[in-house]
Protein backbone atom coordinates (compact mmCIF):
# COMPACT_ATOMS: atom_id res chain seq x y z
CA UNK A 1 0.00 0.00 0.00
CA UNK A 2 1.52 3.28 -0.70
CA UNK A 3 2.00 6.12 1.17
CA UNK A 4 -1.01 8.10 -0.34
CA UNK A 5 -3.57 4.97 -0.25
CA UNK A 6 -6.14 5.32 3.14
CA UNK A 7 -8.38 3.21 4.60
CA UNK A 8 -11.98 4.25 5.08
CA UNK A 9 -14.81 2.68 6.74
CA UNK A 10 -18.32 3.45 6.12
CA UNK A 11 -21.21 2.41 6.92
CA UNK A 12 -23.63 1.89 4.23
CA UNK A 13 -27.50 3.86 4.73
CA UNK A 14 -28.87 3.08 1.51
CA UNK A 15 -30.92 0.04 3.61
CA UNK A 16 -31.64 -1.28 6.67
CA UNK A 17 -29.11 -3.89 6.18
CA UNK A 18 -26.44 -1.09 7.28
CA UNK A 19 -23.32 -2.88 5.47
CA UNK A 20 -19.80 -1.96 6.95
CA UNK A 21 -17.78 -1.47 3.98
CA UNK A 22 -14.09 -0.94 3.60
CA UNK A 23 -12.62 1.14 0.87
CA UNK A 24 -9.44 1.34 -0.03
CA UNK A 25 -8.91 5.24 -1.38
CA UNK A 26 -6.04 7.22 -3.31
CA UNK A 27 -6.43 10.63 -5.00
CA UNK A 28 -10.14 10.49 -4.45
CA UNK A 29 -10.73 6.85 -6.67
CA UNK A 30 -11.53 3.76 -5.06
CA UNK A 31 -8.72 1.05 -5.21
CA UNK A 32 -11.01 -1.92 -3.67
CA UNK A 33 -14.02 -2.48 -1.56
CA UNK A 34 -15.32 -5.01 0.65
CA UNK A 35 -18.34 -6.05 2.89
CA UNK A 36 -20.85 -4.65 1.16
CA UNK A 37 -23.52 -7.03 0.06
CA UNK A 38 -24.90 -5.38 -3.29
CA UNK A 39 -24.32 -2.85 -5.39
CA UNK A 40 -26.07 -0.21 -3.91
CA UNK A 41 -23.12 -0.39 -1.46
CA UNK A 42 -20.33 0.45 -3.82
CA UNK A 43 -22.00 3.17 -5.23
CA UNK A 44 -22.89 4.53 -2.13
CA UNK A 45 -19.10 4.36 -1.03
CA UNK A 46 -18.98 6.51 -4.63
CA UNK A 47 -21.11 8.75 -3.79
CA UNK A 48 -19.86 9.41 -0.46
CA UNK A 49 -16.39 10.14 -1.68
CA UNK A 50 -17.67 12.76 -4.45
CA UNK A 51 -20.54 14.07 -2.92
CA UNK A 52 -22.70 13.22 -0.52
CA UNK A 53 -26.33 13.43 -0.83
CA UNK A 54 -29.21 12.73 1.61
CA UNK A 55 -33.18 13.08 2.09
CA UNK A 56 -35.09 14.86 4.55
CA UNK A 57 -38.78 14.04 5.35
CA UNK A 58 -40.40 16.78 7.28
CA UNK A 59 -43.97 18.57 7.32
CA UNK A 60 -45.72 21.59 5.94
CA UNK A 61 -47.98 24.13 7.46
CA UNK A 62 -51.61 23.09 6.45
CA UNK A 63 -54.77 25.18 6.65
CA UNK A 64 -58.29 23.99 7.51
CA UNK A 65 -57.54 20.66 7.99
CA UNK A 66 -58.03 18.25 10.53
CA UNK A 67 -54.55 18.23 11.15
CA UNK A 68 -52.41 21.52 11.87
CA UNK A 69 -49.29 19.59 9.07
CA UNK A 70 -49.10 17.31 6.56
CA UNK A 71 -45.59 15.06 6.17
CA UNK A 72 -43.71 15.97 2.90
CA UNK A 73 -40.47 13.74 1.81
CA UNK A 74 -38.11 14.70 -1.38
CA UNK A 75 -38.78 12.37 -4.45
CA UNK A 76 -35.08 12.31 -4.86
CA UNK A 77 -31.41 12.76 -2.67
CA UNK A 78 -30.06 16.17 -2.53
CA UNK A 79 -26.49 17.19 -1.51
CA UNK A 80 -25.49 16.76 2.25
CA UNK A 81 -24.62 20.91 2.70
CA UNK A 82 -28.04 21.63 1.03
CA UNK A 83 -30.49 20.35 3.49
CA UNK A 84 -31.10 23.69 5.66
CA UNK A 85 -31.80 25.90 2.40
CA UNK A 86 -34.54 23.59 1.15
CA UNK A 87 -35.40 23.57 4.89
CA UNK A 88 -36.12 27.13 4.82
CA UNK A 89 -37.87 26.14 1.28
CA UNK A 90 -39.78 24.15 2.54
CA UNK A 91 -40.66 25.85 5.91
CA UNK A 92 -42.17 29.07 3.38
CA UNK A 93 -45.07 26.77 2.64
CA UNK A 94 -48.71 26.59 4.23
CA UNK A 95 -51.15 24.56 1.86
CA UNK A 96 -54.84 24.33 2.24
CA UNK A 97 -57.03 21.10 3.02
CA UNK A 98 -58.00 19.02 1.54
CA UNK A 99 -54.12 17.57 0.74
CA UNK A 100 -53.62 14.47 -0.93
CA UNK A 101 -50.99 12.04 -0.67
CA UNK A 102 -48.31 12.47 -3.77
CA UNK A 103 -49.49 16.04 -4.89
CA UNK A 104 -45.93 17.76 -5.60
CA UNK A 105 -45.85 20.86 -3.62
CA UNK A 106 -42.47 22.23 -4.96
CA UNK A 107 -40.66 21.58 -8.06
CA UNK A 108 -37.23 21.59 -7.95
CA UNK A 109 -36.63 22.84 -4.92
CA UNK A 110 -33.63 25.03 -4.78
CA UNK A 111 -32.80 24.37 -8.48
CA UNK A 112 -32.46 21.05 -7.68
CA UNK A 113 -33.36 17.32 -9.23
CA UNK A 114 -35.69 16.80 -6.40
CA UNK A 115 -39.87 17.36 -5.64
CA UNK A 116 -41.64 18.01 -2.34
CA UNK A 117 -44.21 15.99 -2.13
CA UNK A 118 -46.95 15.40 0.41
CA UNK A 119 -46.87 12.27 1.96
CA UNK A 120 -50.11 12.27 4.25
CA UNK A 121 -53.59 12.63 3.25
CA UNK A 122 -55.49 15.84 5.39
CA UNK A 123 -58.93 15.72 5.13
CA UNK A 124 -60.51 19.14 5.40
CA UNK A 125 -61.92 20.30 8.89
CA UNK B 1 -73.49 -9.96 21.40
CA UNK B 2 -72.49 -9.74 17.71
CA UNK B 3 -71.05 -12.85 16.24
CA UNK B 4 -67.30 -12.54 14.14
CA UNK B 5 -65.00 -15.00 12.53
CA UNK B 6 -62.03 -12.72 13.35
CA UNK B 7 -61.99 -9.52 15.40
CA UNK B 8 -58.32 -7.62 14.99
CA UNK B 9 -57.68 -5.64 18.21
CA UNK B 10 -55.88 -2.57 16.38
CA UNK B 11 -55.64 -0.96 13.10
CA UNK B 12 -51.46 -0.40 13.18
CA UNK B 13 -49.09 -2.09 10.12
CA UNK B 14 -49.73 -5.68 11.88
CA UNK B 15 -53.67 -5.04 12.33
CA UNK B 16 -54.32 -3.90 8.90
CA UNK B 17 -51.82 -6.89 7.10
CA UNK B 18 -53.59 -9.21 9.64
CA UNK B 19 -57.35 -8.32 7.91
CA UNK B 20 -56.18 -7.71 4.08
CA UNK B 21 -54.58 -11.03 4.20
CA UNK B 22 -57.27 -12.87 5.99
CA UNK B 23 -59.58 -11.51 3.17
CA UNK B 24 -57.82 -12.52 0.67
CA UNK B 25 -57.93 -15.98 1.87
CA UNK B 26 -61.90 -15.82 2.15
CA UNK B 27 -62.52 -15.11 5.69
CA UNK B 28 -64.63 -11.54 4.86
CA UNK B 29 -66.58 -12.17 8.30
CA UNK B 30 -63.85 -9.81 9.68
CA UNK B 31 -63.47 -6.22 12.33
CA UNK B 32 -60.74 -4.19 12.95
CA UNK B 33 -60.83 -2.23 16.26
CA UNK B 34 -59.02 0.85 16.31
CA UNK B 35 -58.11 2.85 19.56
CA UNK B 36 -57.05 6.11 17.47
CA UNK B 37 -59.03 8.05 15.49
CA UNK B 38 -57.39 6.75 12.50
CA UNK B 39 -56.19 3.70 10.78
CA UNK B 40 -52.55 3.28 10.60
CA UNK B 41 -50.65 3.20 14.19
CA UNK B 42 -47.87 4.31 15.14
CA UNK B 43 -46.79 5.21 11.45
CA UNK B 44 -48.61 8.16 11.42
CA UNK B 45 -46.32 10.21 13.47
CA UNK B 46 -43.20 8.54 11.66
CA UNK B 47 -42.96 10.84 9.03
CA UNK B 48 -39.38 10.10 8.36
CA UNK B 49 -38.69 8.08 5.03
CA UNK B 50 -36.60 4.33 4.74
CA UNK B 51 -40.01 2.38 4.87
CA UNK B 52 -41.08 -0.33 2.37
CA UNK B 53 -37.57 -1.27 1.39
CA UNK B 54 -38.01 -4.74 1.18
CA UNK B 55 -41.97 -4.69 0.59
CA UNK B 56 -42.30 -1.82 -2.14
CA UNK B 57 -38.79 -1.53 -3.36
CA UNK B 58 -38.81 2.11 -2.25
CA UNK B 59 -38.20 4.43 0.29
CA UNK B 60 -41.44 5.48 1.45
CA UNK B 61 -42.56 7.47 4.97
CA UNK B 62 -44.35 5.68 7.80
CA UNK B 63 -47.79 7.53 6.72
CA UNK B 64 -47.36 6.24 2.58
CA UNK B 65 -46.78 2.73 3.84
CA UNK B 66 -49.94 2.59 5.80
CA UNK B 67 -52.02 4.49 3.22
CA UNK B 68 -50.88 1.58 0.43
CA UNK B 69 -52.70 -1.02 3.31
CA UNK B 70 -55.60 1.43 3.89
CA UNK B 71 -56.44 2.17 0.38
CA UNK B 72 -56.27 -2.07 -0.05
CA UNK B 73 -58.60 -2.55 3.08
CA UNK B 74 -60.96 0.43 1.74
CA UNK B 75 -61.28 -1.34 -1.90
CA UNK B 76 -62.78 -4.59 -0.29
CA UNK B 77 -64.83 -2.83 2.30
CA UNK B 78 -63.20 -5.11 4.96
CA UNK B 79 -64.93 -3.37 7.97
CA UNK B 80 -62.74 -1.85 10.43
CA UNK B 81 -64.44 0.87 13.62
CA UNK B 82 -61.93 3.79 14.71
CA UNK B 83 -62.17 5.52 18.37
CA UNK B 84 -62.65 1.89 19.46
CA UNK B 85 -60.59 1.04 22.62
CA UNK B 86 -61.31 -2.48 23.75
CA UNK B 87 -62.11 -2.66 27.44
CA UNK B 88 -61.48 -6.48 27.59
CA UNK B 89 -60.92 -9.66 25.93
CA UNK B 90 -61.91 -12.70 27.67
CA UNK B 91 -60.37 -16.13 27.56
CA UNK B 92 -63.60 -17.48 25.51
CA UNK B 93 -62.97 -14.98 22.77
CA UNK B 94 -65.35 -12.01 23.86
CA UNK B 95 -64.32 -8.97 23.20
CA UNK B 96 -65.88 -5.77 24.97
CA UNK B 97 -65.28 -2.40 23.23
CA UNK B 98 -66.41 1.15 24.38
CA UNK B 99 -67.29 2.71 20.87
CA UNK B 100 -68.99 5.86 19.44
CA UNK B 101 -72.27 3.59 19.52
CA UNK B 102 -71.86 2.34 22.83
CA UNK B 103 -70.58 -0.66 24.82
CA UNK B 104 -70.05 -3.25 21.96
CA UNK B 105 -69.94 -6.70 23.07
CA UNK B 106 -68.14 -9.38 20.02
CA UNK B 107 -67.86 -13.25 19.99
CA UNK B 108 -65.13 -14.07 17.44
CA UNK B 109 -63.87 -17.42 16.05
CA UNK B 110 -60.43 -16.09 16.26
CA UNK B 111 -58.98 -13.08 18.03
CA UNK B 112 -55.68 -11.39 16.61
CA UNK B 113 -53.83 -9.10 19.04
CA UNK B 114 -51.96 -6.52 17.24
CA UNK B 115 -52.11 -3.79 19.79
CA UNK B 116 -48.18 -2.56 19.17
CA UNK B 117 -46.13 -1.54 22.18
CA UNK B 118 -45.82 1.38 24.34
CA UNK B 119 -42.02 3.01 25.58
CA UNK B 120 -40.55 2.63 28.04
CA UNK B 121 -40.77 6.35 30.44
CA UNK B 122 -38.76 7.72 32.91
CA UNK B 123 -40.54 6.00 35.84
CA UNK B 124 -39.83 3.16 34.27
CA UNK B 125 -36.18 3.77 34.72
CA UNK B 126 -36.08 5.37 38.03
CA UNK B 127 -34.38 8.53 37.69
CA UNK B 128 -33.40 10.05 40.55
CA UNK B 129 -34.19 14.32 41.02
CA UNK B 130 -36.65 17.02 40.78
CA UNK B 131 -39.69 16.47 38.27
CA UNK B 132 -40.01 18.83 35.77
CA UNK B 133 -42.09 19.38 32.56
CA UNK B 134 -39.74 18.41 29.64
CA UNK B 135 -38.72 15.15 29.77
CA UNK B 136 -40.59 13.43 26.87
CA UNK B 137 -40.49 9.68 25.51
CA UNK B 138 -38.91 10.10 21.56
CA UNK B 139 -42.44 8.83 20.68
CA UNK B 140 -44.56 11.59 22.50
CA UNK B 141 -41.95 14.50 21.04
CA UNK B 142 -42.81 12.99 17.56
CA UNK B 143 -46.42 13.23 18.14
CA UNK B 144 -46.29 17.17 19.04
CA UNK B 145 -43.73 17.78 16.28
CA UNK B 146 -45.44 15.42 13.57
CA UNK B 147 -49.35 15.51 14.19
CA UNK B 148 -50.09 18.46 16.50
CA UNK B 149 -47.18 20.75 15.17
CA UNK B 150 -45.55 21.48 18.41
CA UNK B 151 -41.93 22.29 18.71
CA UNK B 152 -41.37 20.59 22.04
CA UNK B 153 -37.76 21.84 22.53
CA UNK B 154 -34.87 24.03 22.25
CA UNK B 155 -31.66 23.00 23.85
CA UNK B 156 -31.98 18.82 23.72
CA UNK B 157 -30.34 16.13 25.81
CA UNK B 158 -31.29 12.91 24.59
CA UNK B 159 -30.92 9.43 26.55
CA UNK B 160 -30.82 5.62 24.97
CA UNK B 161 -29.86 5.48 21.12
CA UNK B 162 -32.92 3.38 20.09
CA UNK B 163 -33.97 4.51 16.84
CA UNK B 164 -37.03 6.73 17.62
CA UNK B 165 -34.58 9.17 19.56
CA UNK B 166 -31.81 9.14 16.79
CA UNK B 167 -34.58 9.87 14.57
CA UNK B 168 -35.85 12.43 16.77
CA UNK B 169 -32.61 14.03 17.26
CA UNK B 170 -32.44 14.95 13.38
CA UNK B 171 -35.65 16.65 13.34
CA UNK B 172 -36.12 18.69 16.04
CA UNK B 173 -32.26 19.90 14.25
CA UNK B 174 -34.03 20.30 11.37
CA UNK B 175 -36.62 22.55 12.88
CA UNK B 176 -34.16 24.94 14.77
CA UNK B 177 -33.36 22.94 17.96
CA UNK B 178 -29.99 22.12 19.34
CA UNK B 179 -29.21 18.29 20.30
CA UNK B 180 -26.05 18.73 22.53
CA UNK B 181 -25.78 14.48 22.55
CA UNK B 182 -27.35 11.15 22.91
CA UNK B 183 -26.60 9.06 25.95
CA UNK B 184 -26.62 5.55 26.10
CA UNK B 185 -26.29 3.47 28.71
CA UNK B 186 -24.89 -0.06 27.34
CA UNK B 187 -21.37 -0.49 25.55
CA UNK B 188 -22.97 -0.35 21.79
CA UNK B 189 -25.35 1.77 20.10
CA UNK B 190 -29.27 0.25 20.20
CA UNK B 191 -30.57 1.62 17.07
CA UNK B 192 -29.46 0.82 13.84
CA UNK B 193 -26.34 1.69 12.14
CA UNK B 194 -27.68 3.49 9.38
CA UNK B 195 -29.44 5.60 11.72
CA UNK B 196 -26.48 6.90 13.65
CA UNK B 197 -24.77 8.27 10.25
CA UNK B 198 -27.83 9.78 8.97
CA UNK B 199 -29.16 10.96 12.12
CA UNK B 200 -26.26 12.16 14.48
CA UNK B 201 -22.90 12.20 12.65
CA UNK B 202 -24.58 14.38 9.62
CA UNK B 203 -25.69 16.99 12.13
CA UNK B 204 -22.82 16.52 14.33
CA UNK B 205 -24.28 15.19 17.34
CA UNK B 206 -22.33 13.48 19.43
CA UNK B 207 -23.19 9.74 20.66
CA UNK B 208 -21.60 8.54 24.23
CA UNK B 209 -21.58 5.59 25.03
CA UNK B 210 -21.62 3.73 28.72
CA UNK B 211 -22.93 7.12 30.39
CA UNK B 212 -26.33 7.84 31.55
CA UNK B 213 -28.46 10.48 32.74
CA UNK B 214 -28.14 10.49 37.12
CA UNK B 215 -29.95 13.40 37.75
CA UNK B 216 -32.87 15.77 36.46
CA UNK B 217 -32.35 19.65 37.92
CA UNK B 218 -35.54 22.33 37.25
CA UNK B 219 -38.82 23.49 38.91
CA UNK B 220 -41.62 24.02 36.42
CA UNK B 221 -39.48 22.98 33.40
CA UNK B 222 -36.47 21.39 33.07
CA UNK B 223 -33.12 23.47 33.28
CA UNK B 224 -30.46 20.74 33.05
CA UNK B 225 -29.30 16.96 33.77
CA UNK B 226 -26.42 15.25 35.16
CA UNK B 227 -24.40 12.75 33.04
CA UNK B 228 -22.23 10.13 34.74
CA UNK B 229 -19.97 7.18 33.08
CA UNK B 230 -21.14 3.55 33.79
CA UNK B 231 -18.78 1.07 34.99
CA UNK B 232 -19.39 -2.61 33.12
CA UNK B 233 -22.26 -3.28 35.48
CA UNK B 234 -23.86 -0.45 34.59
CA UNK B 235 -23.54 1.54 37.70
CA UNK B 236 -22.22 5.00 37.84
CA UNK B 237 -18.61 5.78 38.39
CA UNK B 238 -18.26 8.41 40.68
CA UNK B 239 -16.47 11.56 39.72
CA UNK B 240 -16.87 10.93 36.69
CA UNK B 241 -20.82 13.75 37.24
CA UNK B 242 -20.76 16.47 34.30
CA UNK B 243 -23.59 18.95 34.05
CA UNK B 244 -25.80 19.43 31.14
CA UNK B 245 -27.75 22.83 30.93
CA UNK B 246 -31.07 21.84 28.43
CA UNK B 247 -34.80 22.30 28.70
CA UNK B 248 -35.52 19.28 27.14
CA UNK B 249 -34.49 15.66 28.01
CA UNK B 250 -35.82 12.67 25.33
CA UNK B 251 -35.63 9.57 26.35
CA UNK B 252 -35.32 6.52 24.00
CA UNK B 253 -35.12 3.78 26.34
CA UNK B 254 -36.67 0.73 24.46
CA UNK B 255 -39.89 -0.45 23.58
CA UNK B 256 -42.08 -3.10 25.61
CA UNK B 257 -44.84 -4.64 23.70
CA UNK B 258 -48.17 -3.57 25.15
CA UNK B 259 -49.74 -6.75 26.32
CA UNK B 260 -52.30 -5.57 29.07
CA UNK B 261 -55.40 -7.26 27.38
CA UNK B 262 -53.76 -10.14 26.61
CA UNK B 263 -52.67 -11.17 30.12
CA UNK B 264 -56.25 -10.25 31.42
CA UNK B 265 -57.40 -12.52 28.80
CA UNK B 266 -54.88 -15.12 30.33
CA UNK B 267 -52.48 -15.33 27.29
CA UNK B 268 -49.13 -16.19 28.94
CA UNK B 269 -45.77 -13.45 28.49
CA UNK B 270 -42.37 -14.76 27.31
CA UNK B 271 -40.45 -12.80 30.42
CA UNK B 272 -38.11 -11.82 27.93
CA UNK B 273 -40.17 -10.48 24.60
CA UNK B 274 -42.67 -9.32 26.77
CA UNK B 275 -44.69 -10.90 24.27
CA UNK B 276 -46.70 -13.87 23.99
CA UNK B 277 -45.44 -17.59 24.25
CA UNK B 278 -46.11 -18.27 20.66
CA UNK B 279 -46.08 -21.43 18.47
CA UNK B 280 -45.55 -21.65 14.81
CA UNK B 281 -49.03 -20.57 13.63
CA UNK B 282 -48.72 -17.63 16.08
CA UNK B 283 -50.88 -18.93 18.34
CA UNK B 284 -50.74 -18.54 21.73
CA UNK B 285 -51.99 -20.53 24.83
CA UNK B 286 -55.01 -19.62 23.98
CA UNK B 287 -56.43 -21.71 21.31
CA UNK B 288 -57.51 -19.19 18.06
CA UNK B 289 -56.13 -16.40 20.05
CA UNK B 290 -52.83 -15.21 17.76
CA UNK B 291 -50.20 -12.48 18.18
CA UNK B 292 -48.07 -10.57 15.65
CA UNK B 293 -46.31 -7.59 15.14
CA UNK B 294 -44.72 -5.41 18.24
CA UNK B 295 -46.98 -6.55 20.41
CA UNK B 296 -45.34 -10.48 19.96
CA UNK B 297 -42.05 -8.79 19.77
CA UNK B 298 -40.35 -5.35 18.88
CA UNK B 299 -39.20 -5.30 15.43
CA UNK B 300 -36.97 -3.12 13.95
CA UNK B 301 -38.78 -2.66 10.59
CA UNK B 302 -42.18 -2.17 9.67
CA UNK B 303 -41.59 -4.56 6.10
CA UNK B 304 -41.15 -7.96 8.84
CA UNK B 305 -44.07 -6.69 10.91
CA UNK B 306 -46.29 -6.73 7.78
CA UNK B 307 -44.91 -9.98 6.82
CA UNK B 308 -45.67 -11.54 10.16
CA UNK B 309 -48.80 -10.79 10.32
CA UNK B 310 -49.91 -12.01 6.89
CA UNK B 311 -47.93 -15.36 8.56
CA UNK B 312 -51.03 -14.94 11.38
CA UNK B 313 -53.40 -14.37 9.10
CA UNK B 314 -52.15 -17.76 7.06
CA UNK B 315 -52.57 -19.60 10.10
CA UNK B 316 -55.63 -18.30 11.46
CA UNK B 317 -57.76 -18.84 8.51
CA UNK B 318 -56.55 -22.60 8.39
CA UNK B 319 -57.90 -22.53 12.31
CA UNK B 320 -61.83 -20.69 10.88
CA UNK B 321 -61.89 -23.43 8.55
CA UNK B 322 -60.37 -26.46 10.49
CA UNK B 323 -61.85 -25.19 14.17
CA UNK B 324 -57.58 -26.09 14.93
CA UNK B 325 -54.41 -26.18 14.15
CA UNK B 326 -51.59 -28.81 14.43
CA UNK B 327 -50.42 -29.18 18.12
CA UNK B 328 -46.87 -27.64 18.34
CA UNK B 329 -45.05 -30.02 21.29
CA UNK B 330 -41.38 -28.99 20.42
CA UNK B 331 -39.92 -26.36 22.81
CA UNK B 332 -37.32 -23.58 20.97
CA UNK B 333 -34.96 -22.38 23.82
CA UNK B 334 -33.17 -19.15 23.76
CA UNK B 335 -28.93 -20.71 23.91
CA UNK B 336 -25.92 -19.02 24.61
CA UNK B 337 -25.54 -15.34 22.84
CA UNK B 338 -29.29 -15.49 22.26
CA UNK B 339 -31.87 -12.85 23.90
CA UNK B 340 -35.21 -14.94 22.71
CA UNK B 341 -36.77 -16.57 20.01
CA UNK B 342 -39.82 -16.47 17.92
CA UNK B 343 -41.84 -19.08 17.52
CA UNK B 344 -41.06 -20.90 21.30
CA UNK B 345 -42.79 -23.37 20.06
CA UNK B 346 -42.99 -25.97 16.62
CA UNK B 347 -44.48 -28.80 15.47
CA UNK B 348 -41.40 -30.45 13.64
CA UNK B 349 -43.50 -30.90 11.03
CA UNK B 350 -43.67 -28.20 8.47
CA UNK B 351 -40.81 -25.16 7.36
CA UNK B 352 -40.89 -22.13 9.63
CA UNK B 353 -39.37 -18.79 10.21
CA UNK B 354 -37.31 -18.52 13.19
CA UNK B 355 -36.74 -14.84 14.49
CA UNK B 356 -34.32 -13.84 17.42
CA UNK B 357 -32.09 -11.38 18.62
CA UNK B 358 -28.77 -11.82 19.78
CA UNK B 359 -27.55 -10.00 23.12
CA UNK B 360 -24.31 -8.56 22.02
CA UNK B 361 -21.96 -7.28 19.25
CA UNK B 362 -20.77 -10.32 17.34
CA UNK B 363 -18.41 -10.81 13.74
CA UNK B 364 -17.98 -13.73 11.83
CA UNK B 365 -19.92 -15.77 14.03
CA UNK B 366 -23.05 -18.77 13.22
CA UNK B 367 -26.35 -18.86 14.48
CA UNK B 368 -26.89 -22.44 15.36
CA UNK B 369 -30.14 -24.27 15.59
CA UNK B 370 -29.96 -27.46 17.53
CA UNK B 371 -31.76 -30.33 18.66
CA UNK B 372 -30.36 -33.77 20.63
CA UNK B 373 -26.88 -32.50 19.79
CA UNK B 374 -27.67 -32.72 15.98
CA UNK B 375 -27.11 -29.35 13.86
CA UNK B 376 -31.19 -28.31 12.25
CA UNK B 377 -30.07 -25.25 10.66
CA UNK B 378 -27.11 -22.53 10.55
CA UNK B 379 -26.82 -19.43 9.64
CA UNK B 380 -23.85 -17.58 8.72
CA UNK B 381 -23.35 -13.69 9.61
CA UNK B 382 -20.74 -11.13 9.23
CA UNK B 383 -22.03 -9.06 11.87
CA UNK B 384 -24.98 -9.12 14.30
CA UNK B 385 -25.65 -7.04 16.70
CA UNK B 386 -28.57 -6.55 19.07
CA UNK B 387 -30.21 -3.59 17.19
CA UNK B 388 -31.26 -5.85 14.26
CA UNK B 389 -33.59 -8.88 14.07
CA UNK B 390 -32.28 -12.37 12.70
CA UNK B 391 -34.74 -14.18 10.73
CA UNK B 392 -34.29 -17.32 9.02
CA UNK B 393 -36.12 -20.07 7.42
CA UNK B 394 -35.73 -23.22 9.05
CA UNK B 395 -36.32 -26.53 7.63
CA UNK B 396 -38.31 -29.26 8.77
CA UNK B 397 -36.63 -32.06 7.08
CA UNK B 398 -34.27 -32.77 9.77
CA UNK B 399 -36.01 -32.02 13.16
CA UNK B 400 -36.87 -35.35 14.94
CA UNK B 401 -40.10 -36.13 17.12
CA UNK B 402 -38.70 -35.11 20.11
CA UNK B 403 -35.75 -32.94 21.99
CA UNK B 404 -36.23 -29.63 22.90
CA UNK B 405 -34.34 -27.48 20.22
CA UNK B 406 -31.55 -24.42 21.58
CA UNK B 407 -30.35 -21.85 18.97
CA UNK B 408 -27.13 -20.20 20.06
CA UNK B 409 -24.40 -18.11 18.74
CA UNK B 410 -21.34 -19.88 17.93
Amino acid sequence: MSESTIKKTYTCIICPNGCDIEAEIKDGEILSITGHTCPKGEAYVHQELTAPTRTIAPSVLVTGGELPLASVRLTKPIPKDMIFPVMDEIKKLTITAPVCEGTVVLEKVCGLDSEVIITKNVKAK
Amino acid sequence: MEKKDVVIIGGGPAGLAAALELYNKGIHDIIILERENHLGGILRQCIHDGFGLSRFGKSLSGPEYAQAFINEIEKRHIPYMTNATVLELTNDKQIYAMTREGLKLYQAKAVVLVMGCRERSRGALGIPGERPSGVFTAGTAQAYMNLYNRMPAKEVVILGSGDIGMIMARRLTLEGAHVQAVFEIMPHPSGLPRNIIQCLEDYNIPLYLNHTVTDIHGGSRLTGVTISQVDEKLAPIPGTEKEYTCDTLILSVGLIPDNLLSTDAGVTLDPHTKGAYVDEHFQTNIPGVFAAGNVLHVHDLVDFVSLEAEALAHSAASYIHDGMLPPCNLAIKAGNGVGHTIPQKISGDMDFKLSLRVRSHYRDCRIVLRQNGEEIAVKKMKKAIPAEMIQFTVKSEKIQKHGELEVSVE
